[in-house]
């Protein structure tokens, strides 16, 4: 029953109170008939914000040129006289990269140690997935958990941990000067094996992972039809289970060697100065040099070359994720 | 399975656990180290464990980093899971392509270029807003929560897959308005997946060293951060005392939510036995 106005007037309260009770209507009534929009619109705006906006600020600064100012890059776009805009875009800096050996030498090189780490976690990784999958059901559980724990703990840290192990002074040399192996340590850390070392240790669960869900839908009858039917082992293996598992591959793949390309912590705590990666010198041109159109320009070209990957990853991702697929 | 086969997979677990989890072990060991040279062995001793405790830098930077991990989980979970869920169950929508390209992308998006793009992002959102003047705290949770809501959203979807959408028909058949089958039935199943997310989320946070780094300004450290800035010099045995802490929270956490999970599926086990004993008589 609708309030009469003279005696919303009279208390005012019961007015307060009406007014809150009719604007929750409202909302209510708005979420109601908009719930959809706004369930989508909240992180679609965020992400449109902070994650697609700065990727063009990133490609605006990368045309720009550095000054010894605050911010230290020229305005792309000016106010000149009138409203003209005059739009001054400056390739110098892309020309920079190309021209400078290092940076083409730190690229090829990025892709390198990315690539054969991606082989050596996949060589490492697939003996390791199947043999969960292999796995008796209450081991599997629990080695499954043993594979997932490290991502608890701090990556930093783990990265840590093979300074300890590899150092002049390290667990390794000490062992071996102890046996007496060798009488003066071996170099081990701050070289490429090192950092390869590092990125096999912090990436394999995510190779490993992929694998295993994917071998856990497979098919056990195939296999054993193959085997009825004669084939040996091996044939199996390399007729039936391994091109049914080229998904699990191709999405453990890419997860480690999209990051990996552009890793920072592990080169820089494991390869020190010797191993040159492309993270390290974006970070470094940002942090040391402070020239920002310059790690714009290397953060846009390390894009460059991993937008294939990273649109595969998501192809895949989003067939994964279709709706409906489990019903 | 034939005998020389199973050695074979018991062997690659073997050695596949063993890389995993020594270095680990290392870490925790040297902790209790006396010796300053931290591989080398001194005798007993929790000295490292004093000098960590006593630290003030240490303590800042871990509520700095505890606070900037809750907020994070918190808004990462809301935003992850209302990306999951229109994701899953609105179906095509306008610009759904380039929406999910967004939520996949930060997943191995490197971190040198997610940190970057933010920190410019709020350069020139300071001067053409006014807002952040200051980079720190805020602009650190911000950068988190665009990170790990993309980890939500996926624990989401792949939770909603799973869940069939019967139970959200019957109840709308049954008359329920849209938003209350979304309070009454979607969201109670989704909670165990936020939590997972939730957790994911707050771990996530408490590990970033890149993308904090970028967008942190004077005087904002981080845990990580502060470690990285004592580890480039080398080994620091105070540090594998507090890996040790660490590694020790997350046994003591893995294990107590396994205990817990194991004792739910124990009791469900029980329950269809029962079920069945019941319906056979």
């Amino acid at each position: 029953m609708p309030p009469r106005p003279d005696t919303a007037g009279l208390f005012p309260r019961a007015g307060a109170a009406q007014a809150w009770h009719n604007w929750r209507r409202h909302f209510s009534d708005f979420a109601q008939t908009h719930w959809r929009e706004l369930t989508i619109a909240v992180p679609y705006l965020w992400l449109l914000v902070f994650f697609l906006v700065p990727f063009f600020i990133v490609l605006k600064i990368s045309l720009a040129e550095s000054l010894i100012a605050s911010p230290p890059f020229s305005p792309l776009i000016e106010w000149a006289e009138g409203e003209a805009l005059r739009i001054r875009i400056i390739f110098d800096n892309f020309a920079w990269l190309l021209e400078d050996e290092l940076y083409v030498q730190t690229y090829l090189n990025s892709l390198k140690i990315s690539t054969v780490s991606t082989v050596l976690c996949l060589l490492i990784g697939y003996p390791i997935a199947y043999a969960i999958v292999r796995a008796p059901p209450g081991a599997r559980h629990i080695l499954l958990l043993l594979i997932i724990l490290p991502f608890w703990t701090s990556f930093l840290l783990r990265v840590y941990a093979w300074i300890g192990i590899l150092a002049d002074r390290g667990t390794i040399n000490n062992f071996l000067m102890w046996t007496g192996v060798i009488d003066q340590p071996v170099r081990l850390l701050y070289s490429e094996f090192a950092v390869y070392l590092g990125i096999v240790y912090s990436y394999l669960p995510f190779m490993i992972l992929p694998l295993y869900a994917n071998m856990e839908k497979l098919d056990a009858t195939l296999r054993e039809a193959a085997s009825d039917l004669g084939a040996h082992p091996a044939t199996t293996f390399f007729t039936v289970t391994l091109p049914l598992t080229v998904p699990g591959i191709v999405a453990g793949a890419l997860l480690v060697f999209i990051p990996a390309t552009g890793e920072f912590v592990i080169p820089d705590l494991l390869g020190g100065g010797n191993v040159l990666m492309i993270g390290k010198v974006l970070y470094g041109e940002f942090n040391a040099n402070h020239d920002w159109p310059v790690a714009a320009a290397v953060a846009i070209a390390l894009l460059v070359v991993l937008v294939a990957p990273m649109m595969l990853y998501q192809h895949f991702q989003s067939r994964e994720m279709e709706p409906g697929k489990w019903r | 399975m034939n005998p020389k086969r199973s050695t074979f997979l018991f062997s690659v677990l073997c050695f596949g656990m063993a890389f995993l989890y020594v270095p680990m072990a290392l870490l925790v060991l040297y902790s209790f180290n006396h010796s300053k040279l931290v591989p080398v062995w001194g005798g007993f001793s929790l000295r490292w464990y004093k000098t960590l405790f006593t630290s003030e830098e240490v303590w800042n930077a871990l509520t700095l980093s505890l606070q900037v991990a809750v907020v994070n989980a918190t808004f990462a979970t809301l935003l992850g899971t209302l990306a999951g869920l229109a994701l899953v169950r609105f179906g095509r929508f306008r610009g759904r392509t380039l929406f999910t390209g967004m939520i996949s992308a930060p997943l191995v998006m490197p971190e040198v270029i997610t940190g970057l793009s933010l920190l410019l992002l709020f350069i020139t959102m300071n001067e053409l807003l006014g807002w952040p003047s200051s980079r720190g705290v805020t602009t650190i949770t911000i950068a988190h929560i665009t990170f790990s809501m993309a980890y939500v959203a996926v624990i989401i979807q792949s939770r909603l897959s799973g869940v069939a959408q019967d139970l959200e028909e019957a109840a709308q058949d049954l008359g329920g308005k849209p938003l209350r089958v979304m309070f009454d039935i979607t969201l109670p199943l989704l909670a165990p997946g936020m939590l997972a997310g939730w957790l994911l989320a707050f771990t996530l946070s408490l590990d970033d060293l890149v993308i904090a780094s970028f967008v942190s300004g004077p005087g904002a450290n981080t845990l990580p951060m502060l470690i990285y800035s004592r580890v480039r010099l080398g080994l620091r045995p105070d540090i594998n005392a507090l890996a040790t802490i660490i590694i020790m929270t997350v046994a003591i956490g893995v294990a107590l939510a396994g205990y817990l999970l194991m004792r739910q599926r124990k009791q469900i086990d029980r329950d269809r036995q029962m079920a069945a004993a019941g319906a056979a008589t």
